[in-house]
């Protein structure tokens, strides 16, 4: 009846069909083989290759990170085209570096590898982005930075998305950040409904401002003013 | 369950001095019986909450039968709001702003117990009931309320309007301090907000 | 802007091409068989410049929650979309951070509240993984089927919603008329309609009653009959095609590169699905297809879904011929409780219960990254451990949140009304968005 194909997926040519994995050791177990591609090709930058629970983790140098995922992205042998997740971990003890997580997937091959950057303590919180490389990094390196405040240096538009701009708690997701914020529950409402998002809205604020000078004079002139949502 | 209506009083007190006339309770009935029998919703659906709103909506619970078939999506076309999910502080201005654009008289549902106290959302981003933000009529516990729960408050909602006489009922809107945009005081706010149990306490206000 | 502006004309009934694919019918027929018209100079005012900035959302019926876009538009066509979030985020990876493993599984409930039983059960195969247990065959397949009936009651959803979006109700209460039933079936399992809590780490809340079976087999009977009804009204109606072919078209390239996963994804022809690329729950051994679409557009979207659903039902008939016997939990004395008539009559039952649920069974230190095929797409939940019992970290890898930022892409130069069809499309749920 559907005009439409069905076809099985998973068709990675010359690979045989993956099971689900079962008894995983908790360390150690194979290695994904970009592992040592990369230990190959950047030495120095890959500076520990652990797998835990069946998962490779990559730990690399993170000035030369950006490097590292572009060469994983372009090279036909690896092929990692795909971005599952950009994240960081902060851990509870203070002494431990701030990781940032990327999960890069390789559909061609059938391959997971997870790159991990870390952020010594006392070093400014700074990631290269890989926006250039996968457009879905954009709102997860924007996310990452309103959690937990790591600026994701390349990064077009860095601001914070699930909080709003003026917020002015810090960043939550820091192991600093009490569970139900630094302010009273009356402060936190009253900063919550003085920032009144929906009131006004301008260019500058929804960050169109390179349409701003092609506008009409007296739409400019209203923007500027701040526009009500037509109370 | 505390579900059922405790009976009522068998003594009517009788003041001639506080009761109505026969016109203006006669007129309150007409008024009231029409307006408990098409309460049109505001459907205010956020999280959970909503999908549970929705299967009220649909065929098996069928809200349509309590005169709440029309959904107004616009605030301007409303009588009651229902504030189905858990609401974050970025939304609280929003909440507020819809409240206000709804016409008086109006009613506020409040549905679940995220929207009722904050639920099991006791963090930095969720408001601890939106009662600190509008005022409520009904809260109904549950994560989320069965369909059976919402019927049941929209029915005592509609007992509450079929009480409201023209004369006593308060119309006004409330208007919040214009500083702080709150409308009750902040120590109280603290309070409704608490957390329970052997939960961490909250920074208190002036603190 | 340029004066010259293509318009696409649908005028359809039932517009069948000659590949049997539904297809716009062009109300004039262009000589190359395509469907443009050029505006007669002096009709179409030049509005060069004159863009309008509209603002839908965050409370909207269309924006399916609490979804907000700023459009700029210029005319109808939309030039510019910038989404805002965040307007339901409530702090899931915090709090996961303050509880237990097996206290974080309520919140997956309400993370994508519409696919509870899924997410119960993603984030338990997670915590197994750091915890190093293998579950028993019988909770695999019961697993197995609750995933797919939570792909079943979500698609639903999206259906329904969808509809009313483009203008269909009918599929709203025949979809929800469905769900009611997977709702029982969810009460009669677990003991919630909606958010279930169905699974714990190492099993299940409960293993199935007796004659629930029974009832799963009437609703794998009764189901189809009315997924092709909804086929029957909807798929080849001229408004629902109109609206949606050709809308939001995603290239393969494109799809991958923004990430998107699940049937978005699989719309634009790429053929992942994690359950047969990454499989879990030993989703090998069934039998089932995976639909991928050709076009990437929102008709495509719809039709994956449809087919998806009809392979769901699929999956669950083999879970149901294959369930075993046994026990659902593991016997591993680290996650699972003592039995409550053991707790409540011998002391040590009584301590091993007390110690589990008030200290917490404690993973080793190490990572876990779990990810399934949610029916939004690749849901994943990684979780972080020190070697205590609450996770460093919890995170959720969200599906509708990485799709939901190719809408820019996916609106651009399209007319107002499209943008409520394409968003329909993407299949959002906030609260898995903004978390």
């Amino acid at each position: 009846m559907t005009a439409f194909t069905v076809v099985t997926a998973g068709s990675a040519p010359g690979l045989p069909v993956p099971a689900t994995p079962k008894q995983v050791p908790h360390r150690g177990g194979e290695a994904n083989p970009s592992a040592e591609a990369l230990r190959a090709k950047f030495g120095g930058a890959i500076l520990r290759v652990e797998v835990v629970w069946g998962e490779t983790n990559v730990i690399v140098a993170m000035d030369r990170a950006l490097e590292i995922i572009r060469w994983l992205h372009d090279d036909p042998s690896q092929s990692y085209e795909y971005l599952s997740d950009v994240t960081a971990v902060e851990f509870r003890d203070s002494t431990l570096p701030i990781e940032v997580i990327w999960h890069l997937r390789s559909i061609k091959h059938r391959r997971f590898l997870r790159l991990k950057g870390m952020i010594a303590t006392g070093q400014p919180l700074a990631a290269p982005s890989v926006y250039d490389i996968y457009k879905g990094a954009d709102w997860l390196e924007r996310e990452c930075y309103d959690m937990f405040g790591i600026v994701f240096e390349g990064h077009p538009d860095l601001r914070r998305i699930l909080l709003w701009e003026q917020y002015a708690e810090g960043f939550p997701l820091r192991k600093d950040f009490p569970l139900r914020g630094r302010f009273s529950r009356a402060e936190q409402l009253r900063q919550a409904l003085a920032a009144n998002p929906e009131a006004r809205y301008s260019m500058e604020e929804l960050s169109v401002a390179d349409a701003y000078a092609e506008l009409p004079q007296d739409m400019r002139a209203r923007i500027k003013g701040g526009e009500s949502t037509g109370e | 369950m505390g579900l059922i209506d405790a009976p009522t009083p068998s003594v009517v007190s009788v003041d001639p001095a506080h009761s109505e006339g026969w016109v203006a309770t006669r007129l309150d009935f007409l008024v009231n019986w029409g307006r408990a029998n098409s309460l049109w919703p505001m459907p205010f659906g956020t999280a959970c909450c909503a999908i549970e709103f929705m299967a009220s909506a649909a065929s098996k619970f069928d809200l349509a039968r309590f005169g709440m078939e029309r959904m107004g999506f616009s605030p301007r076309q409303a009588d009651v709001l229902i504030c189905a999910g858990r609401v974050p502080f970025k939304l609280a201005p929003v909440l507020r702003r819809i409240w206000q654009q709804m016409p008086q008289p109006k009613w506020a549902i409040s549905m679940g117990a995220c929207a009722s106290t904050g639920g099991m959302f006791d963090n930095y981003a969720v408001v601890q009931g939106i009662d600190t933000i509008i005022p409520v009529d009904v809260y109904v516990p549950g994560c989320p309320p069965r369909p059976e729960a919402l019927i049941h408050a929209i029915m005592m909602l509609q007992k509450k309007v079929m009480k409201e006489t023209m004369s006593s009922t308060p119309r006004e809107e409330m208007v919040p301090d214009p500083t702080s945009q709150l409308y009750i005081p902040p120590s109280r706010i603290d309070t409704l907000s608490q957390a329970f149990g052997n939960s961490i306490p909250q920074t208190r206000s002036g603190q | 802007m340029a004066t010259k502006r293509t318009v696409e004309v649908e005028l359809s009934t039932t517009g069948i091409g000659a590949d049997g694919r539904p297809q716009r019918v062009p109300l004039v027929a262009g000589g190359d068989g395509g469907v443009a018209l050029q505006a007669p100079p002096g009709i179409e005012p030049d509005l060069e410049g004159e863009h309008m900035l509209i603002n839908i959302g965050p409370q909207h019926p269309a924006t399916h929650g609490v979804l907000r876009l700023v459009l700029e538009l210029d005319g109808e066509t939309v030039v510019r979309c910038i989404p805002h979030i965040g307007y339901l985020h409530c702090g899931f990876e915090k709090i996961g951070e303050y509880r237990q493993y097996n206290q974080i599984i309520p919140w997956t409930d309400r993370d994508d509240y519409l696919n509870c039983v899924g997410n119960n059960i993603a984030f338990a195969m997670g915590a197994e993984k750091l915890f190093g247990i293998e579950i028993t065959p019988r909770c695999t397949v019961l697993r197995v089927i609750g995933m797919e009936l939570s792909r079943i009651i979500s698609h639903l959803v999206w259906m329904g919603t969808t509809c009313i979006d483009i203008g269909a109700y009918t599929p709203f209460l025949w979809s929800f008329q469905e769900r009611e039933n997977v709702y029982n079936l969810f009460e009669g399992w677990v003991g919630a309609r909606l958010t279930t809590s169905a699974s714990r780490v190492g099993g299940m809340a409960a293993d199935i009653p007796d004659g629930w079976l029974d009832g799963l087999k009437a609703f794998v009977r009764s189901f189809p009959k009315t997924l092709d009804e909804c086929d029957r009204v909807v798929t080849k109606n001229g408004i629902w095609v109109g609206r949606t072919v050709g809308i939001g078209v995603m290239s393969p390239e494109e799809a991958l590169n923004y990430g998107l996963s699940g049937p978005m994804l699989r719309a634009s022809g790429v053929d992942y699905d994690v359950r047969k690329d990454f499989p879990y729950l030993d989703y090998e051994t069934y039998d089932f297809e995976v639909p991928v679409g050709v076009h990437g557009d929102v008709y495509d979207r719809y039709l994956v879904r449809m087919e998806e659903m009809r392979q769901s039902v699929r999956i669950v008939e083999q879970a149901i011929a294959r369930l075993p016997d046994g026990p659902v939990n593991v016997d591993d004395p680290r996650v699972i409780l003592p039995p409550k008539h053991k707790a409540t009559s011998e002391m040590e039952s009584m301590i091993h219960h007390f110690k589990n649920v008030m200290e917490g069974p404690r993973p080793a230190p190490g990572e876990a990254y779990v990810a399934v095929e949610a029916p939004k797409g690749e849901k994943g939940y990684y979780m972080v451990s020190d070697g205590s019992a609450k996770p460093v970290r919890w995170r959720i890898r969200p599906p509708s949140f990485v799709n939901l930022s190719a809408i820019p892409k996916m609106v651009e130069g399209h007319l107002l009304s499209d943008v409520i069809a394409i968003n329909a499309s993407i299949d959002i749920v906030m609260g898995e968005i903004d978390r």
